[in-house]
C-alpha cells in the first residue's frame, strides 16, 4: 500500500512492511527559492504510529544550501523526540556532513538558568535596583560636591579650556533654537491671552500676560527643555561612548578623576548658561507677544511696553533665574550621571541618552512646581 | 627589607568577579622587576578582570594587590601608584575628542612641571618611539587601527612608567604590526627598564616576549600552571596547558 501525498518540493512514501516512511527532495531546495513548512512532516510522522525508522531520497534535489539543512534539522530532532531512528545515507555527501557539524553536542555550553518573573520577587527587585541607582547617584553627587570643593581650593586638574569650549557649545551655540522657541511661545502667550481679554476690551493686559508669564517661568521652562534634549542629552551620549571606548577607564589608570575632569566643567557650564539663555529667551518672549499685541491686536507700541515694564516686577525675575539654575543642575546631573553608568554597547548608549533627557525633563516639571508652590507659600 | 628580593607586584589569595559571580579566585603570584608577565588562558576566562583588579578598574573581592609592598586597594595613595602605571588598552582607549599629541600630553600636564616646549618635545619624542611621528595632529579617528595602538603605547609611556599593562595588544593587528609591537614590548623593558603584564591568549607572543606567565583556567576558575610559557611547554603534564600552548592538539592523541 503506497500512499504518495503530492506536494511542491517534498512527497512522502510510507512503507508499512519495513515501518519505514521515506522522504523525498525535490527540485530547488535552496533559502532564496522558500522552504516548505515542516508542519507536512510532522503531520506524516503522527499519521503513522508505528514507525520506526525515516530515510531520505534525493535524486530528485537539483540545488540546496543551509535552508535545507536547518529543515532536516528540525526534522530530525523531531524525530529523537519520537524516538524515530534517522537514517541520513540518501544525503547528499556535503550535506550529510553538515548536518553532522550542526547537531554535534557542544561542550561546555552552560547557560544561566532564568529566573522565573514572579510577582512580587519582580517588584523586590525593581524597588533594590531603584535604592541601588539612588546610591549610586548620592556616591556621584557626593564626588562632584568633592571635586568641586578641589577646584575652589585651587587644587583641581579640571581644565579650562575644556570648560570654555562647554560654555560655547551649550551656550552660544544654543541662541538660534532658543530664540525661535522663545518668540513663538510668546506669540502663542498672546494669542491664548487675547481671545479671552477682547471679550472685555482689556486686549493692553496681554503685556502684563506676556511679560510675567515668560519672565517668572515660561523662558526658563522652555530654555530648560531645549537643553535637556540638547545639551543633556549630547553630555550623556559622549560620557556614554567614552565608557563604550574604555576612555573613563584610560582616565581612571592615569590617577584622573573622570568625575573631576569631565563631570564638573559640564555641569559647571551649564549651570553658567541656563540663566544667561533664561534672560535671554525671556526678551524673545516678551518680543514674540509685542509682534502679536502690536501687529494683530492693534496695540500702540510704546504703550505695550511701558506695560510690561510696569507689569514685571524684579522679584520676577529672581524667580526666573532661580528656576533655571535649578533646572541647569538638573539638566546637567542628568547628562553626566547616565553617561558615566552607561552599559558598554551600542543600546547601552541609547539608553543613557534616553533616559537623561526623560529624567531632565520630568525633573523640570517637578521642579517647577515645587518651586511655584513655595513662591506661593512664600508670597513672592 | 632589599629591594632586589622584593616582587614589583605581588598578588595575593585574590578572588575577582562582577556583581556576585567569582571569576577567578585564589590568585598568587609575583612579578619581579624586568620580566614580561604573560597572564594566559582561553577567551573568556577572566584574564581582563584580573587586570583590572591590578590596575585599580574593579575592586576584588578577596585578597591584596601589592605594588613594592604597598597594599593598593587599601593604601590612601592609591592615585599615586597608579600614575606608576602605563596601561595599553585592547581598543587603544585614546581619548577621541584629543589629538595623538594631546592625548600623549595630557599626563605630563597634569603630573610634571615641564614647560609647554618641553611637552612638545616629549611628546614628539614618545611618538617617534612607537614609529608615528608626524602625526601629532591627528586625530585618533583618523588613523588605522594598527596605529591607534601604537599610539596608545605612546600615552601609556609618557611619564615613564615602571609598570606597563598590556590587554590583548595584538587583538585586530595583522602579524607584521603584532610583531613589531611585541619588539616593542622587548625595546621598552631594556630601554625604560620597566615591568612589563601582558594579557594575551596570542602563541606567538607569548612564546616572543614572555619570561613568566601564569594560565588561567576558566573551569576551575583560577589559575591552573605558572612558570616561563617554554619550560610549561616542555615541562606541563596538564593537558589543559598544553592542548593551549600547542594550539589545541590534545597530549597523547
Amino acid at each position: 500500500m503506497n500512499k504518495e501525498i503530492p506536494s511542491e518540493k517534498l512527497t512522502f512514501n510510507y512503507l508499512p512492511d519495513k515501518k519505514t516512511l521515506e522522504f523525498k527532495f525535490i527540485s530547488d531546495w535552496r533559502i532564496s527559492a522558500g522552504l516548505p513548512e515542516l508542519k507536512e512532516a510532522v503531520l506524516q510522522l503522527s499519521a503513522h504510529q508505528d514507525i520506526k525508522q525515516i530515510t531520505f531520497d534525493s535524486f530528485g534535489l537539483t540545488a540546496w544550501d543551509s535552508g535545507f539543512i536547518s529543515f532536516l534539522m528540525q526534522l530530525v530532532k523531531e524525530c529523537q523526540h519520537r524516538k524515530i531512528d534517522v537514517s541520513c545515507q540518501g544525503l547528499p555527501e556535503g550535506a550529510e556532513k553538515l548536518l553532522k557539524l550542526a547537531l554535534q553536542v557542544r561542550e561546555n555550553v552552560t547557560l544561566k538558568p532564568e529566573r522565573e518573573e514572579k510577582l512580587f520577587p519582580k517588584i523586590g527587585s525593581l524597588v533594590l535596583q531603584r535604592i541601588d541607582s539612588a546610591h549610586l547617584f548620592l556616591n556621584f553627587l557626593g564626588d562632584l560636591v568633592l571635586s568641586f570643593t578641589k577646584l575652589i581650593r585651587g587644587k583641581s586638574i579640571m581644565r579650562w579650556d575644556d570648560f570654555l569650549l562647554i560654555v560655547q557649545k551649550s551656550g552660544a551655540n544654543a541662541f538660534g533654537l532658543v530664540s525661535l522657541i522663545s518668540v513663538l511661545v510668546g506669540m502663542i502667550l498672546a494669542f491664548v491671552g487675547a481671545i479671552q481679554l477682547q471679550l472685555f476690551g482689556a486686549q493692553v493686559f496681554i503685556a502684563d500676560i506676556v511679560g510675567i508669564a515668560m519672565v517668572r517661568v515660561m523662558g526658563a521652562v522652555m530654555a530648560a527643555v531645549i537643553m535637556a534634549g540638547r545639551t543633556g542629552a549630547s553630555f550623556a551620549a559622549e560620557l556614554g561612548i567614552m565608557q563604550v571606548n574604555e576612555e573613563i577607564d584610560a582616565y581612571k589608570t592615569l590617577g584622573v578623576d573622570p568625575i573631576e575632569f569631565l563631570v564638573l566643567p559640564r555641569v559647571m557650564a551649564l549651570v553658567l548658561m541656563m540663566p544667561l539663555l533664561t534672560i535671554y529667551a525671556d526678551l524673545m518672549g516678551i518680543l514674540g507677544g509685542f509682534i502679536i499685541g502690536t501687529g494683530m491686536l492693534g496695540l500702540n507700541p510704546v504703550e505695550y511696553l511701558n506695560r510690561t515694564q510696569q507689569a514685571v516686577k524684579l522679584n520676577n525675575l529672581w524667580v526666573g533665574l532661580v528656576h533655571s539654575v535649578v533646572f541647569g543642575i538638573i539638566i546637567a546631573l542628568a547628562g553626566c550621571f547616565r553617561g558615566i553608568r552607561c552599559s558598554r554597547s551600542a543600546a547601552g548608549v541609547g539608553e543613557a541618552t534616553t533616559s537623561a533627557v526623560v529624567t531632565g525633563i520630568t525633573s523640570i516639571v517637578i521642579a517647577t512646581a515645587i518651586i511655584t508652590f513655595v513662591c506661593q507659600v512664600l508670597g513672592v | 627589607m632589599e629591594k632586589n628580593s622584593q616582587p614589583v607586584i605581588e598578588v595575593r589569595g585574590l578572588d575577582v568577579g562582577y556583581d556576585d559571580d567569582i571569576v577567578m579566585q585564589g590568585l598568587n603570584f609575583k612579578v619581579n622587576k624586568g620580566d614580561i608577565f604573560i597572564v594566559m588562558g582561553m577567551s573568556g576566562c577572566g584574564k581582563s578582570t584580573l587586570l583590572k583588579a591590578m590596575i585599580g578598574l574593579q575592586q576584588p573581592f578577596k585578597g591584596q594587590v601589592l605594588y613594592d609592598g604597598k597594599d593598593f586597594w587599601l593604601d590612601a595613595e592609591q592615585q599615586s601608584i597608579m600614575q606608576r602605571f602605563g596601561v595599553l588598552y585592547q581598543s587603544g582607549a585614546l581619548w577621541s575628542s584629543l589629538t595623538l599629541a594631546e592625548n600623549v600630553a595630557l599626563s605630563l600636564q597634569l603630573y610634571t612641571k615641564l614647560s609647554r616646549e618641553q611637552i612638545r618635545e616629549v611628546v614628539a619624542l614618545k611618538l617617534s618611539l612607537v614609529g608615528l611621528e608626524g602625526y601629532e595632529d591627528l586625530y585618533p579617528f583618523e588613523i588605522s587601527g594598527g596605529m591607534r595602538k601604537r599610539a596608545g603605547l605612546a600615552r601609556a609611556i609618557a611619564l615613564d612608567p615602571d609598570i606597563i599593562f598590556f590587554d590583548e595588544p595584538s587583538a585586530g593587528l595583522d602579524p607584521v604590526n603584532a610583531k613589531m609591537l611585541d619588539d616593542l614590548i622587548l625595546q621598552l623593558r631594556d630601554v625604560l627598564g620597566a615591568t612589563i603584564v601582558v594579557v594575551t591568549h596570542e602563541l606567538a607572543s607569548i612564546f616572543a616576549i614572555g619570561n613568566n606567565s601564569i594560565f588561567l583556567d576558566a573551569d576551575t576558575k583560577t589559575m591552573i600552571a605558572s612558570g616561563s610559557p617554554k619550560d610549561l611547554l616542555a615541562d606541563s603534564k596538564d593537558p589543559r596547558v598544553i592542548q593551549f600552548l600547542t594550539r589545541g592538539n590534545k597530549p597523547g592523541a
